[in-house]
C-alpha cells in the first residue's frame, strides 16, 4: 500500500522507462543478442518465442529479412534518444534566446521574429518538414534540424510573453537603475523566472517530437537505412502485418511507452515546478 | 471590434507572405531551381529546353523579381505544374481534396462527439473509476503513434476478423462508410484525447464556481447543472481547440492516408515526396496555410458571437 502512494507521488515507472531508454541507447551495442543490421534469409518471420514455431534465440521474433526484432528495437533506442534530445535542446535554446531578446528589447527585432513565428505557425508542420527533407536530403542532421524547428516557435511565444511581464517588475527596474547591463539583467534576473516553465513545456513537448520522428521514419523521410529506427521498423513491415504482426507491433509499443513516460514526467514536473500552468 | 478584425486580417496576410518567402527560399536553397525539375543528373536535357525553362521561371531576372513573379502567380491561382503528374498543381489538388475533406471532417466530428462528452463525464466523476478509465483512454490516444494504431486496426478488423476493408476509399457513391470507418477512427483518437483533456479541465474549473454550487444548493437537478449551467461556460476551450484539431488533422491525414491507401491530399504529398515534386508540395502547403488563416479568423468571429464577455482590445 505504501508503495502505491509513493508511485502516485513520484513518477517511478516513467523514470524507469526513460532510464531504460538511456541505458539501452548508450550500451545498446553490447546488449543486442544479434546484429540488428545483418540480414539472414533463412530465419525470416520467426514468431516470438512463446508462439508456435518460435525460437528462444529470437525472443520477439524476426522480420522479413530475418533480423532480430528485439535487437533492432535496442538499436533504435539510440537514434530516438539522440534525435529527440538534440532537437529539443536546439529548439528550446534557440526559442528561449529569441524569446528573451524579443520580449526584452521589443522594436524591430520583435516584429520580424514574431512575423516569422506567425508564418511558421500557419504552415502545416508535417508538410513543411517533408519539403525541407526533400530540399536538403535525408540525414541525421536534417532530421534534428527540422524537429528542432517544431519546438522553437512555442518557446519563443512563451518566453516572450513571460519576459514582457517580468521586464516591468520592480526588481528588474531597480537592477536597471543600479546600472546592471542588459546582458546581466536578462541572464541573472529574467532567465531564472522563465526557465522552469521552459523546461516543463519542453518535457511535455518531447512526446510530440518522438511521435513526429517516428511518423517521418514511417513515411520514409527520416534517417536513411540501414540504421534501425522504431518508426521505420513499423513502416517497413506493415505489409506483412497479416502474416507477422510482431514485426510492427513491438516497435510501436516501444514508441508508445517512451511517449507516455515523457507525458507523465512532463505532467509531474508541471505540477511540481509551475502550478500556474496546470490548466494546460 | 472592426479595427481588431482588420488588424488580424493584415497580420494574416503578412504571415502568408512570410510563409511564401520561406517556401521560395527553400526552392532556391539548393541552387538553380531547374535542377528540381530535371533531377540531379540532368541527363539528356536540351540546352534550348533548359533556357526556355529558365525563361519560364524568370531566372534571367534578379531574385526579388523572381519572388514577385512567384507570389503574383500564386495569388492568381497559378501554382505551377506538378513535375510528376504533368498537370497544373491546383487541378491535382482539386481532384484529391474532397477525399481528404471527407476523411478529415468525419474524424473531426467523431473526435468531438466522443471527446467532449467524455470530458464532461470525466469531470463530473472526478477521482472515480470512470474518470480514470476516460483519462486512460486519452493517455493512450496521445501516446500511441497513429500509423501503428492504423496497422493494428487493420490487423484485427481487416486481416483477422475480415469485417472491414483494409484500405482505399471504396467504389462509387458519396462515402463508403465501410471504408471510412477504420481510417476515421484512427485519425479521431488523438483529437478525441485532446478534447477530453481540455473539456475536463474547463469543466472542473466551472464546476468549482459559486454559481454552480448555488444552482445545486437551490435544488436544480444534477444533469441540468452540468449541461445547462456548467457546460455552456466550459465550451470556449474545446471550441478554440477545434480549429487547431482541424489543422492538426492535416498532419494526421498524411499518415493515415498512407496507411489506408486513401486517395487524398496527404497521400498526394507523400507521392510528391517520392517523385521530388516540389511545386506540388509547395502548392499543397500554401493552400492549407491559407485555409488555416481563414479558419482562425472565423473562430474569432464565432467567439464574439458565442461569448459576449470576450472583448477585443
Amino acid at each position: 500500500m505504501r508503495m502505491f502512494f509513493i508511485m502516485r507521488r513520484y513518477p517511478i515507472i516513467p523514470m524507469m522507462v526513460i532510464g531504460l531508454l538511456i541505458i539501452t541507447a548508450i550500451f545498446g551495442t553490447w546488449m543486442e543478442p544479434h546484429d540488428p543490421i545483418r540480414a539472414d534469409v533463412l530465419s525470416r518471420h520467426i514468431p516470438p518465442f512463446w508462439m508456435e514455431g518460435g525460437d528462444t534465440k529470437f525472443i520477439l521474433g524476426t522480420d522479413a529479412l530475418g533480423r532480430d526484432v528485439l535487437s533492432r528495437i535496442i538499436g533504435g533506442a539510440s537514434v530516438t534518444l539522440l534525435v529527440v534530445t538534440a532537437s529539443v535542446t536546439t529548439g528550446v535554446v534557440v526559442g528561449t534566446g529569441l524569446g528573451l531578446v524579443t520580449g526584452y528589447f521589443g522594436g524591430l527585432v520583435d516584429d520580424v521574429v514574431m512575423r516569422v513565428v506567425d508564418a511558421w505557425g500557419i504552415l502545416p508542420q508535417l508538410l513543411i518538414i517533408i519539403i525541407i527533407v526533400l530540399t536538403f536530403g535525408q540525414g541525421l542532421f536534417v532530421l534534428i534540424g527540422v524537429l528542432a524547428m517544431l519546438s522553437w516557435t512555442g518557446a519563443v511565444r512563451l518566453v516572450r510573453a513571460e519576459t514582457l511581464s517580468l521586464r516591468s517588475r520592480d526588481y528588474v527596474l531597480l537592477a536597471q537603475i543600479a546600472g546592471a547591463s542588459n546582458t546581466r539583467i536578462i541572464f541573472r534576473h529574467i532567465l531564472p523566472g522563465v526557465i522552469n516553465m521552459v523546461i516543463v513545456t519542453a518535457t511535455l513537448g518531447t512526446g510530440t517530437i518522438i511521435l513526429t520522428e517516428a511518423s517521418l521514419s514511417f513515411l520514409g523521410a527520416g534517417i536513411p537505412p540501414p540504421d534501425p529506427t522504431w518508426g521505420k521498423m513499423v513502416g517497413d513491415e506493415r505489409m506483412y502485418v497479416g502474416a507477422a504482426w510482431w514485426t510492427s507491433f513491438f516497435p510501436g509499443i516501444a514508441i508508445a511507452m517512451v511517449v507516455m513516460s515523457g507525458n507523465f514526467l512532463g505532467d509531474w514536473m508541471r505540477d511540481r515546478f509551475d502550478p500556474t500552468l496546470r490548466q494546460l | 471590434m472592426a479595427k481588431v478584425i482588420l488588424r488580424r486580417i493584415v497580420l494574416g496576410f503578412i504571415a502568408l507572405f512570410v510563409a511564401m518567402l520561406i517556401l521560395f527560399s527553400l526552392s532556391r536553397a539548393t541552387g538553380d531551381p531547374r535542377y528540381i525539375f530535371i533531377g540531379p543528373e540532368g541527363i539528356g536535357i536540351d540546352p534550348e529546353v533548359w533556357d526556355l525553362m529558365g525563361e519560364k521561371l524568370h531566372l534571367d531576372k534578379p531574385v526579388p523579381v523572381q519572388f514577385a513573379y512567384w507570389v503574383s502567380d500564386m495569388v492568381r491561382g497559378d501554382f505551377g505544374e506538378s513535375i510528376a503528374l504533368q498537370r497544373p498543381v491546383l487541378q491535382v489538388i482539386k481532384d484529391r481534396l474532397p477525399n481528404t475533406l471527407k476523411l478529415a471532417v468525419a474524424s473531426w466530428i467523431l473526435g468531438t462527439i466522443i471527446g467532449v462528452p467524455l470530458g464532461v463525464f470525466s469531470a463530473t466523476n472526478r477521482g472515480k473509476f470512470l474518470d480514470y478509465l476516460f483519462r486512460g483512454f486519452a493517455l493512450l490516444g496521445q501516446s500511441l503513434p497513429i500509423f501503428w494504431v492504423g496497422i493494428v486496426l487493420i490487423f484485427f478488423f481487416a486481416a483477422q476478423l475480415q469485417w472491414l476493408p483494409a484500405g482505399t476509399k471504396g467504389e462509387g457513391g458519396f462515402i463508403s462508410f465501410k471504408h471510412l470507418l477504420l481510417p476515421a477512427i484512427t485519425l479521431a483518437w488523438y483529437p478525441a484525447a485532446s478534447y477530453l483533456r481540455i473539456t475536463r479541465t474547463a469543466m472542473l474549473e466551472v464546476l468549482d464556481t459559486e454559481y454552480v454550487k448555488l444552482a445545486r444548493a437551490k435544488g436544480v437537478g444534477m444533469y441540468t447543472v452540468w449541461w445547462k449551467h456548467a457546460f455552456r461556460n466550459a465550451i470556449i476551450p474545446p471550441l478554440t481547440l477545434s480549429v487547431f484539431v482541424l489543422f492538426g488533422l492535416v498532419n494526421g491525414t498524411v499518415i493515415v492516408e498512407t496507411v489506408f491507401a486513401w486517395p487524398g491530399i496527404g497521400r498526394l504529398a507523400i507521392e510528391a515526396l517520392w517523385a521530388t515534386d516540389f511545386p506540388l508540395l509547395a502548392g499543397i502547403t500554401i493552400i492549407f496555410g491559407a485555409l488555416y488563416l481563414l479558419m482562425i479568423l472565423m473562430l474569432d468571429l464565432v467567439y464574439a458571437f458565442l461569448d459576449p464577455r470576450i472583448k477585443y482590445s
